[in-house]
C-alpha cells in the first residue's frame, strides 16, 4: 500500500508535466479549478456543436438540390459527431452526460453566441461555412495542443472534419456569385450579417478577458482573443476579394506598419445580451434541443428495456481476434 | 456581468457562474458508458478513439460506426463496457512501473560489441 501523496507534491507533478509540455490525462490529480475549467470549456464547446446544427439544419428541406441537400446533411451529421467526442472527453473528467444535457437545457451553461441568429436565406449556409466555421477553426487549431489529452485528440479529430465544412460553405458561395445579381445580393447581405458575429465569437478584446492569462498557464488557450480575431481578419479579407463581396466594415483598411488588416471596434453590448440570452433565437435553439431531448426519452427507455430483456450477444467473441 | 471568453473552439461563452458540478440526482439513469477501439486498416492494431453511451453493445457497435467511421476510418471495430475495464492506478504509477525501470540489460543498446562485428 503507497502512502497517498501530499498535496504539494501532486502540484508539484501536475506543475512538472506542464511544463515538460506533457498532456495531462483522465485519470492524473489536477487542480480542482483545472478541472472545473475543462469541464466548462469542454461543456459549453459540446453545447456549441449540438445547437450549431440548428441554424444549417433548417434548410435542409429546401436545399436547392440533392448535391446540396446531400452536403448539408453531411455536415450537420459532423457537428452532432462533434458534440459527442466532446461530451466523451468531458466525461473522462468526472461530468455525466444526462447532466450535462440537462444543464444546456436549463440554461445554466450556455453555448457560442453565433448560433442565436437566424438563418433567412440559403447563402448564410454557404457563409456559416466561410466565416463561422472559418472562425471556428482558428479557434480550434491551436487547441490541438490542449494540455488536456482527451479533448486535444477530440480537436484533431474536428479540424479534420472543419477542413471540409469550410471548404464547402465557399464552393457554395462562389457557385452563388456566378449566378444572378438576386444571387449575388443574398450573398452579400448573408455576408453582412454574419460577419460582426463572427469577429465576436473571438471573444472581448484581451484588455477586457481576465482569465485568459489563467488559461494560457495551464495550456488550456494558445492565444489571446486579439490575435485569433487579427488572424481570422487577415485570412478573410484576401478571400471576401476572390469571392467579390465586400466586407462591412468602412474601417477596414490594410496597414502596411502593422502588417495587418485593421478593423472597426466590435459592439460588445450586442454581444452581451445575445450570450445572454436576448439574441433573435435563443429560445427557439433551447426550446428545440428541449423538444427534442423529450420526445427522445421513450426511445431511450424502451431501448434500455430491450437490452435487459435480451441477455447481449456475444458476436464480439467471433470477431475480436 | 459575467466574464466572456473564447475558449471553446465554436467562440466565446461565459466563463463565470457556471455550474459544472453533476448533480445526479435530478437526472435518470443515462445508458451505459462504451469504450470505442478501431483498427484503422488491416496491419495495424485497434487503438482507442473515444466513448459512447448506448444501451447494449449491438447499439454500441452501430453508435460507433456512426460516430467514429464516417470517413472509412476503421475497418473494424470494438466496443467494451468502461465499467468492464480494469486499469492502473495513475497514483501508484512509479512503483507500479518500477519493475522495468532498473532493468537496462533488457535493452540491446545495453550490450557493447565491436563496430566490425557485420550484421549486429
Amino acid at each position: 500500500m503507497t502512502a497517498v501523496p501530499e498535496a504539494t507534491e501532486l502540484q508539484a507533478h501536475f506543475d512538472q508535466t506542464l511544463e515538460h509540455s506533457r498532456r495531462i490525462e483522465p485519470r492524473d490529480w489536477v487542480p480542482d479549478k483545472y478541472r472545473a475549467t475543462m469541464i466548462r470549456q469542454i461543456a459549453q464547446h459540446a453545447h456549441s456543436e449540438i445547437i450549431g446544427m440548428q441554424p444549417e439544419g433548417n434548410w435542409i428541406t429546401r436545399a436547392p438540390s440533392l448535391r446540396r441537400k446531400a452536403i448539408l446533411i453531411a455536415k450537420v451529421q459532423d457537428e452532432a459527431g462533434h458534440g459527442m467526442y466532446l461530451y466523451s472527453a468531458a466525461e473522462t473528467l468526472g461530468a455525466d452526460r444526462a447532466d450535462l444535457t440537462e444543464k444546456l437545457i436549463s440554461g445554466r451553461q450556455k453555448y457560442s453566441s453565433i448560433f442565436n441568429y437566424p438563418t433567412l436565406s440559403y447563402a448564410d449556409v454557404g457563409v456559416i461555412g466561410w466565416l463561422v466555421d472559418g472562425a471556428a477553426i482558428c479557434n480550434q487549431v491551436p487547441l490541438c495542443r490542449s494540455s488536456y489529452g482527451p479533448y486535444a485528440r477530440a480537436m484533431v479529430r474536428i479540424c479534420k472534419e472543419e477542413s471540409f465544412h469550410q471548404r464547402q460553405g465557399y464552393e457554395l458561395l462562389l457557385t452563388m456569385m456566378r449566378g444572378t445579381d438576386a444571387q449575388r445580393q443574398m450573398v452579400q447581405d448573408a455576408t453582412n450579417r454574419f460577419w460582426w458575429p463572427s469577429l465576436m465569437m473571438f471573444g472581448p478584446p484581451d484588455d477586457a478577458s481576465p482569465n485568459t492569462a489563467q488559461s494560457m498557464a495551464w495550456g488550456i488557450k494558445r492565444h489571446t482573443n486579439d490575435e485569433l480575431r487579427q488572424r481570422f481578419v487577415d485570412m478573410t479579407v484576401p478571400q471576401a476579394d476572390k469571392l467579390g463581396v465586400t466586407l462591412p466594415d468602412p474601417e477596414l483598411a490594410w496597414n502596411d506598419e502593422r502588417g495587418h488588416y485593421d478593423f472597426g471596434a466590435v459592439d460588445w453590448d450586442e454581444f452581451k445580451a445575445v450570450v445572454s440570452g436576448n439574441g433573435p433565437c435563443n429560445a427557439q435553439r433551447i426550446a428545440r434541443r428541449q423538444a427534442a431531448h423529450e420526445d427522445g426519452a421513450w426511445v431511450r427507455e424502451a431501448a434500455l428495456a430491450h437490452a435487459a430483456k435480451a441477455p447481449a450477444v456475444h458476436s464480439a467473441e467471433e470477431h475480436a481476434r | 456581468m459575467s466574464d466572456f471568453s473564447a475558449e471553446g473552439g465554436h467562440g466565446a461563452v461565459p466563463v463565470s457562474d457556471v455550474p459544472v458540478r453533476p448533480e445526479s440526482a435530478h437526472v435518470r439513469a443515462d445508458w451505459p458508458l462504451y469504450e470505442v477501439f478501431l483498427r484503422g486498416k488491416r496491419g495495424l492494431n485497434h487503438v482507442h478513439v473515444g466513448s459512447l453511451h448506448a444501451a447494449d453493445p449491438q447499439m454500441a457497435l452501430r453508435h460507433a460506426r456512426d460516430l467514429y467511421t464516417r470517413r472509412n476510418e476503421g475497418v473494424s471495430i470494438w466496443v467494451v463496457a468502461a465499467a468492464d475495464i480494469t486499469a492502473s492506478s495513475p497514483d501508484e504509477k512509479d512503483p507500479f512501473f518500477a519493475p522495468s525501470g532498473d532493468k537496462v540489460y533488457r535493452h540491446p543498446t545495453f550490450y557493447e560489441i565491436p563496430d566490425d562485428v557485420p550484421h549486429m
